[in-house]
């Protein structure tokens, strides 16, 4: 009995938990552009020259 | 740096360097170039390097644009700049930008999100129950699941109980209300077994019903949200605004409802008429196939009234408005077609049909198990339970998912193929027609016209005609540079052109004279005449070309027992040869209310109606019809009168729609009977007092299973 008034709880806790991030998301319009999020990984950061040394690097060491 | 540098005009740089504290407008823009990521990145970040725009945010899926920005700058600057941008962009109007579906679709989201976690927990204490939870524990589970599924019944099922009142309220049945007052019971008789310390309580299985409705609506409510994205995002046809000239001579951009009688307005080649208008300036061609379904240019002199819609192919013409707003050309269209579709709303779904027959034998079901155990003896408490497991049982869980869920499928597949389909009950309908009536122009032909026997002139007199259709912007000369182009023809370049508008083209080729124009008195039909020095005149025709799978799809239609024929707005000769090459009945000159007799008659004769139609002309036929389709390029107001809008050149796709809407409703009666199979099975176990919440909610969950999977055949099926 000491395990269940623990366990249910937490099991109900992290239900909500689940239910109030979702709803969240949705309030941010998370998922009104599902196409387009799905493109927006594919877009470069605006800083240029920080991404061109990083990405510059392993390319050096990858002609060594 | 990747921010674009785009030179702002005078009008905008002040407001640029203004304090952020003034006043921010939002509009919404309709940009169908964006196709990949490159495009959000271009578009996103070449805006936001300025400072009179705040924010720029690309929507994907409906292909819009969203941007804040200060009020000092206009619609116009806008446009202009993404045109710089290398985007083709079109103002949404306020009303169309509000977007209340999505609203919509999120509160179902929310509602079956909050279902689907009391589902998951009740279900999870109900099994500690059936694997034999002792005495107090079942009590504190049986509070448990009160307590979680009471709010959420009440939060998840307000669509159903909101629609049942108001069904009630008609006197009319729909499925809502079985499910409402099952609902209502099934918690009701639960709650009080809890109180009692009960062996059973049905919490899982009402929220668990829930659960899987509100799935098969959301799912339902999803599509139908692409689809209105993808249709949107094909909105181009009305010109939003136009340019006005004001009392001091300078041009400024207005939206159309600020559009007046009375005003000057300036349109350019290539753009639309936002308002009925009478020319004062200008000579020019404008194209009116959107309104009358003529597929040939008109002349449009000074004095000539010109209706809103109306294309301006050469420019620019100055008019004066004559009407505006909602009493315009389109305005009146727009209420023909409102009137129109009343009928439509009139027509009930198979489900609401079957509904009307499931909910009254489902209740005098359990009130006959309730009275036939209490006066067997049992008692007024078991004889209530029993009542409530048929209840419970027969609620149309199955029924419920069997139409949505057949739908979803068979919308995904259409938009596979570049079929979108907007409303709900659209295939259910589309299913049941035995009638198609075509328009004619920009259905069944391009709406462009070709040019006819230019194969009988000489190489030279070609390549003469090629020199002085390529100098000319006129579309009819475009067609023939068009034809001859494509016939490999190489032009002599022509000298001393000179046109003239409404006239014609002339000039000197390879030093002879040349002419290219409007011929006197030559019969009917579209044509031109071509005069070349030291060769006789020649009449060149221009004829409307057949979309090339025109005369397949009409023996397609045919075969499946369609009677088809053609309703167009254009002179009874183009008709005729058309209706003639594919031996259909044609109706030749019909004005929009004719088309709608047309369609009154046909259903008063207990036909329904196909309609397939593009121009505004179309509009009101196409609210009328049972059914109506359009394609991607036809006018927006025709494209929200149509249940299901078509991407892509051709007529094919009115074949696969009516065959998927077939395959659909076959479907779906399957379902349904799989539905009363299932009852027929269930409803005796629980009468018997045989059903469990345990028997209960397998029973729900393998009948939901089976019609979904059943659904799910439509997807793959050829």
């Amino acid at each position: 009995m000491n395990g269940l008034a623990l366990l249910i709880p937490v099991a109900l806790g992290l239900g909500i938990g689940a239910l109030f991030a979702f709803f969240w998301a949705l309030r941010r319009d998370q998922f009104d552009d599902l196409d387009g999020a799905a493109l927006r990984v594919l877009i470069d950061d605006e800083d240029d020259e920080i991404t061109t040394v990083a990405s510059a690097a392993p390319h050096q060491r990858a002609g060594d | 740096m990747t921010v674009t540098a785009i030179p702002l005009d005078g009008s905008v740089a002040p407001a640029g360097s203004a304090p952020a504290a003034e006043a921010l407008k939002e509009t919404r823009f309709v940009v169908p170039g964006i196709s990949c990521a490159g495009c959000i990145a271009k578009i996103e970040r070449g805006l936001a390097g300025t400072a009179a725009i705040k924010s720029a945010r690309v929507r994907f899926s409906g292909k819009t644009l969203t941007v804040t920005h200060s009020a000092a700058l206009t619609v116009p600057d806008l446009v202009a700049r993404l045109a710089g941008l290398g985007f083709d962009a079109q103002p949404i109007a306020a009303a169309a930008a509000a977007g209340g579906g999505d609203r919509e679709s999120a509160e179902l989201l929310k509602r079956t999100a909050v279902a689907g976690f009391a589902a998951m927990n009740v279900m999870l204490l109900s099994v500690s129950i059936w694997s034999g939870a002792a005495e107090a524990t079942r009590s504190l589970f049986h509070w448990l699941s009160a307590l979680i599924a009471i709010p959420a019944i009440a939060y998840s099922g307000r669509p159903f109980f909101t629609s049942a009142l108001s069904a009630l309220r008609q006197r009319r049945m729909n499925m809502d209300l079985p499910i409402a007052v099952g609902l209502l019971l099934v918690t009701s008789m639960s709650l009080y077994e809890t109180a009692t310390h009960g062996p059973h309580a049905w919490f899982d299985g009402a929220v668990m019903l829930l659960f899987f409705l509100l799935a098969g609506r959301t799912l339902d409510r999803m599509v139908r949200r692409r689809a209105e994205d993808g249709v949107r995002s094909l909105v181009r046809q009305r010109a939003n605004g136009a340019r006005v000239r004001g009392a001091d001579g300078a041009l400024r951009w207005l939206p159309a409802d600020e559009l007046a009688p009375g005003m000057a307005m300036l349109v350019p080649a290539g753009e639309r008429l936002a308002a009925d208008g009478c020319v004062t300036d200008g000579i020019g061609l404008v194209d009116l196939s959107l309104l009358t379904g003529e597929s040939r240019p008109v002349e449009a002199r000074v004095g000539d009234t010109l209706p809103a819609g109306a294309l301006a192919l050469t420019g620019p013409l100055t008019l004066k408005i004559t009407r505006a707003g909602d009493d315009d050309t389109i305005g009146e269209m727009s209420a023909l077609m409102e009137a129109a579709s009343q009928s439509k709303s009139a027509f009930v779904r198979l489900a609401d049909r079957a509904a009307e027959l499931y909910a009254p034998v489902v209740h005098i079901l359990a009130a006959l198990s309730f009275a036939g155990w209490f006066f067997a003896g049992a008692g007024a408490h078991q004889a209530l339970l029993i009542a409530t497991a048929v209840l419970i049982i027969t609620c149309p869980c199955a029924l419920g998912l069997a139409v949505p869920a057949a739908q979803v499928v068979a919308c995904g597949r259409l938009m596979k193929a570049g079929i979108l389909v907007k409303d709900g009950s659209a295939l259910e309908r589309l299913a049941g027609v035995r009638s198609v009536i075509f328009d004619k122009t920009g259905t069944l032909t391009r709406g462009q016209p070709v040019p006819q026997g230019l194969g009988a002139l000489s190489p030279l007199e070609r390549a003469a005609l090629l020199g002085l259709s390529q100098a000319s912007a006129h579309p009819l000369s475009a067609a023939i540079s068009a034809q001859l182009q494509a016939d490999e023809t190489t032009p002599v370049i022509a000298d001393d052109v000179r046109e003239e508008p409404g006239e014609g083209v002339s000039g000197r080729v390879a030093g002879a004279a040349a002419r290219l124009g409007k011929p006197r008195g030559h019969g009917s039909g579209t044509a031109v005449i071509f005069s070349l020095a030291g060769w006789p005149d020649r009449i060149i025709r221009f004829e409307d070309s057949l979309h090339t799978d025109a005369a397949d799809t009409v023996a397609q239609l045919r075969s499946a027992g369609l009677n088809v024929s053609i309703l167009s707005g254009d002179d009874s000769a183009a008709v005729e040869r058309l209706s003639g090459a594919l031996a259909v009945d044609g109706i030749a000159g019909a004005r929009p209310a004719e088309k709608l007799a047309v369609i009154r008659d046909q259903q008063a004769a207990g036909r329904a109606v196909l309609m397939v139609g593009d121009g505004l002309n179309d509009s009101p036929a196409l609210a009328a019809a049972d059914a109506s389709m359009a394609p991607g390029a036809a006018s927006d107001v025709s494209q929200q009168a149509a249940d299901i809008v078509y991407l892509g050149t051709g007529t094919r796709q009115v074949v696969e729609a009516l065959r998927t809407a077939r395959q659909t409703m076959r479907i779906v009666r399957q379902n349904i009977g799989l539905a009363i199979l299932y009852n027929a099975l269930a409803v005796p176990l629980a009468m018997a007092g045989f059903v469990t919440p345990l028997v209960a909610a397998v029973a729900m969950s393998l009948s939901s299973l089976l019609v979904v999977g059943n659904a799910l055949r439509l997807g793959r099926a050829k």
